[in-house]
Order: structure tokens, then sequence, then C-alpha cells
């Protein structure tokens, strides 16, 4: 934004400006937040303020899986209930929270925080691989699930984290690629049919 | 011309990036309008019917809606989905570097169907070539490539000419001379080879062994299945990639992000996985 509009009080201006670097946030946004944050009771934009600073000062990344947490290790890591012998592999913190919400998987995790997409210049280095090997070495881990995205970028990860752990001798897989739920047959795209007959399996009554 | 409302037209997927919280914006080059930019909404959710479509480096049929700033794309459909690329790290490197490359060179609306033929021939290049070096190996093994490396380097002085940047490779371009059987030098700056008399003069010349001209002339004049039969000593290609990579990162005037991860795979082993 250029310059402040003169008839705006200078901490509206400036509330408006941090709103604006949102994303997802126009400046029209920026200024209705702004507004309603000036209607706002004072202790809701106290508790507002508080969480967010908050969220700075104590949320930080496991030493272990680089999940984002605030205690370290991370509750999971520290979990006794968590199977300790796989490892699910994902780019993202909020890839942890879907497989979570599915209660079908008790191990533990680790974040890369992204992908390998070498257009971008985004390479190995960039992300947390030398973190999953040395877990690897001192850890009594069974199998590596490759849980990366189903995209150019995940599936370029995953050849690349298999070649990696190759020479290591524990099991690793790949997350199944298929049909999602909801969807048509007729809309998919060859490649996700091709690996949905591959993958299929025995129906049982 | 200026495209209709809501049009057809075949496309390889360059590259794409996100786009708020379902969203990307695909860079496409079409057969018809050239390379362009469009939105497709909601490809990141796993109930998209086009995201399957519209991965990088897929040949597809696209319906393109005018939108106000970007097309969106109303519909798509894979012609051609190059899945042998996708499975293998040293073709996907080096298409995905191909496909950096036409991004970079070709500028936006700008209808280009000898790129087109170009990228596409390519891509089936990387996708069936099957020498792959001393070790003949599975595609994984770090020291293959060079059949691909071919294919690429062939690629690449294609679409240097197709862009307008077709290196001068007959004669000395500072004298005009014709280039006598011996090392010359390259010169980004000056756009081709100049004579060993004049390199002095001339900015940033490079050694250029006579096989090195050799090859590049072939790839500049010969055929793809000319230069594929084509059998490269290992010191001879790194040298002809030397030339062409700094030529092209003279024109763009920076490097080409793929080719750092083409030489990571190249390396025997990962630095840091010594390291640790």
């Amino acid at each position: 934004m250029n310059e402040p509009i003169h008839s705006l009080a200078a901490p509206v201006a400036r509330l408006i400006e941090e709103f604006y670097k949102l994303p997802g946030i126009g400046p029209k946004s920026a200024q209705r937040l702004a507004y309603y944050l000036l209607r706002m009771p004072a202790a809701e934009a106290q508790a507002l303020a508080a969480a967010i600073l908050d969220v700075k000062e104590k949320v930080g990344f496991c030493s272990i899986c680089q999940n984002v947490t605030d205690v370290d290790p991370c509750r999971i890591c520290a979990s006794e209930q968590r199977e300790r012998s796989v490892i699910c592999v994902v780019e993202e913190p909020l890839d942890i929270l879907a497989i979570e919400r599915t209660r079908a998987y008790r191990g533990l995790y680790h974040v890369l925080h992204g992908a390998i997409s070498p257009m971008d210049g985004i390479g190995p280095e960039e992300l947390k691989i030398k973190e999953l090997l040395g877990r690897l070495r001192s850890e009594e881990v069974r199998e590596v699930i490759l849980a990366t995205n189903p995209n150019l970028e995940g599936e370029a990860t995953a050849m690349y984290l298999a070649r990696l752990l190759r020479p290591l001798s524990l099991k690793v897989t790949r997350l199944a690629r298929g049909l999602p739920a909801g969807g048509d047959l007729e809309y998919a795209d060859d490649v996700t049919l091709t690996r949905a007959l591959e993958g299929r399996h025995e129906m049982r009554d | 011309m200026a495209p209709p409302h809501l049009y057809k037209t075949e496309a390889i997927v360059l590259r794409q990036r996100r786009l708020g919280e379902a969203d990307r914006i695909l860079t496409l080059y079409t057969t018809a309008y050239g390379k362009l930019e469009a939105k497709a909404k909601g490809v990141r959710k796993t109930t998209s019917r086009m995201a399957g479509h519209l991965q990088p480096l897929t040949r597809c049929m696209v319906q393109l809606a005018q939108g106000r700033v970007n097309e969106v794309v109303a519909g798509c459909q894979t012609i051609e989905s190059f899945q042998a690329l996708r499975e293998d790290l040293h073709r996907l490197s080096r298409a995905l570097y191909a496909a950096e490359l036409v991004d970079r060179l070709t500028p936006e609306r700008v209808p280009g169907f000898a790129t087109y033929r170009l990228l596409l021939e390519t891509l089936r290049h990387l996708e069936r070539t099957e020498d792959f070096g001393p070790s003949g190996g599975s595609g994984l093994d770090p020291s293959g490539g060079s059949g691909l490396d071919l294919a690429l380097r062939y690629f690449e002085m294609r679409l240097l000419e197709d862009s307008g940047f077709r290196p001068e490779l007959g004669r000395c371009v500072t004298c005009g001379s014709t280039l006598q059987p011996q090392q010359n030098f390259f010169s980004p700056q000056s756009g081709g080879v100049v004579c060993p008399s004049c390199a002095p003069g001339t900015a940033g010349p490079r050694m250029l062994s006579l096989n090195g001209l050799k090859v590049l002339r072939l790839l500049q004049r010969g055929s793809y299945n000319e230069v594929a039969r084509l059998k490269v000593p290992p010191p001879l290609a790194q040298e002809v990639e030397r030339h062409l990579r700094s030529y092209i990162a003279y024109i763009l005037e920076r490097d080409v992000n793929a080719a750092a991860f083409i030489e990571r795979l190249r390396r025997q082993e990962p630095a840091w996985l010594v390291e640790v």
C-alpha cells in the first residue's frame, strides 16, 4: 500500500496494513477486519493478540519429527501408545492432521516441510531428509511409509527417498493410489485408473 | 489473433503453482496460442476430476474460458501422460528441465508450433531412450543418463534456434573467417565460436575442442536420429553440455533451476549422506 490516507487514524491504518499482508486478504477485507476489531470488546482483542504472540513464542518444530509443536519432543513422538517401528513421511504438518483423523495409523511421523520441485529450485537439501536419515540410524525402524502427495513433486520426492533408503535394510512403502471416494470412474485419468486396477483386491462378503 | 471466449486447444502443461486454498495456476504451452497461464480451480482436492489430467508434463486437450485476468480451465482430457517418464528420476528431471527451458525462453501468447512439436518429441525421446550409459542400468543408477543427455542437448540446440538464439558454429563471430579444424573458443557473450586469433579480444572465451565443435554442429544441423546414433565419451559430453549451458545462462541471465537437480542425481553419493 502506498501513503496512508490522512483521514484514517494512524493505528487503524497500521492494523489494516498488517492484515493486508495475510494470504487471501485484499485491501477491502483488511479494512473490514480492522473495523471489526475496533468494535470488539477489549478482552476479546487481547485474547487474539495473546494467541498470536503465544503461537510465535511457544510453538516450534519437534526435534525428532519436525512437526509443529509446543513441547519438545512433540506429543506423538513422546507417546508410549504409538508404534515406534513405523515412520510415515509427509510433506506438511497439515498432512499429519489428515492422517490422524482416520485413526487408522498408530505409528510415528516425519515432516519434510516441502517436496522436491526441481523447476522451483527446491532440491533434497531444502527438505528435512537429513533429519530423517539420522532417525533411521538411531531408532529401531522397520518400515517407512512414503506419504507424499500423489502429484509430480510428491512422486519425485518419494522416488528420491526410495532410492536413498534402498541400502538400508527396511521396508519402504508408498501410499496406494486409486479412485477417490465419491468420484466418478468416467472422469478418472489413466494414471489413476491404471494404479487402481493394479491395486485391486478381492471382495469378501 | 484474440482467442474466443471459450475455446479448445491442445497443450502441454509446463509447470504449476499453488493459488489460494485448492487452486493452481498452470503454465500451458498450447498449439494454437503458444504459452499462456490458466487457472485450474479446485484441482488440489482429491475429488477433482481434472487434477490427474493437469499434472506438469501432460499432453492434453484443454477447454479454456477467458477470465478477467487469466484463462480458466473449463475441462480437460489427457492425450499422452508420459507415465514411464514420471517413474524414473533421471528421465523426469530432464523432462522438467526441458519444460522449464521452454517456459523461460518463450514469450507469452506467441504461437510457436515448432516449439510445441519439439517439446512433445523431446518428451517422447526422454521417455523411450534406452541408452543408460556404461552400466546400462535400471534408470536409478547414478552414473546413468548419457543417452538422455544427448536428447536434451539436441532439444536445447533446437529450442535456441526456434527462439532466435541460434549460435554461430560455421565461422568466427568476430572476424568472419571460416573456422579451421583445430581448437577454437566458444563465447556465450558473442553468440558463437571465435577463432584462436580473435579469442584474446573477445569477452568470456571458453576452450572448444574440435570434437566439441563437431558435436555442436551435428546437434544444430543433424536430425534427431543422427544425433541418437552418436557415441559421445563422457568428457566430450560434459564439454558440450558446459558450452550450451553457459550460453543459455547468458541469454536468460540466470541458471535453469532444474539443472541443479540433474547434477544432484548424477553425483554418486549425496554429500550429506556421508556427513551424517
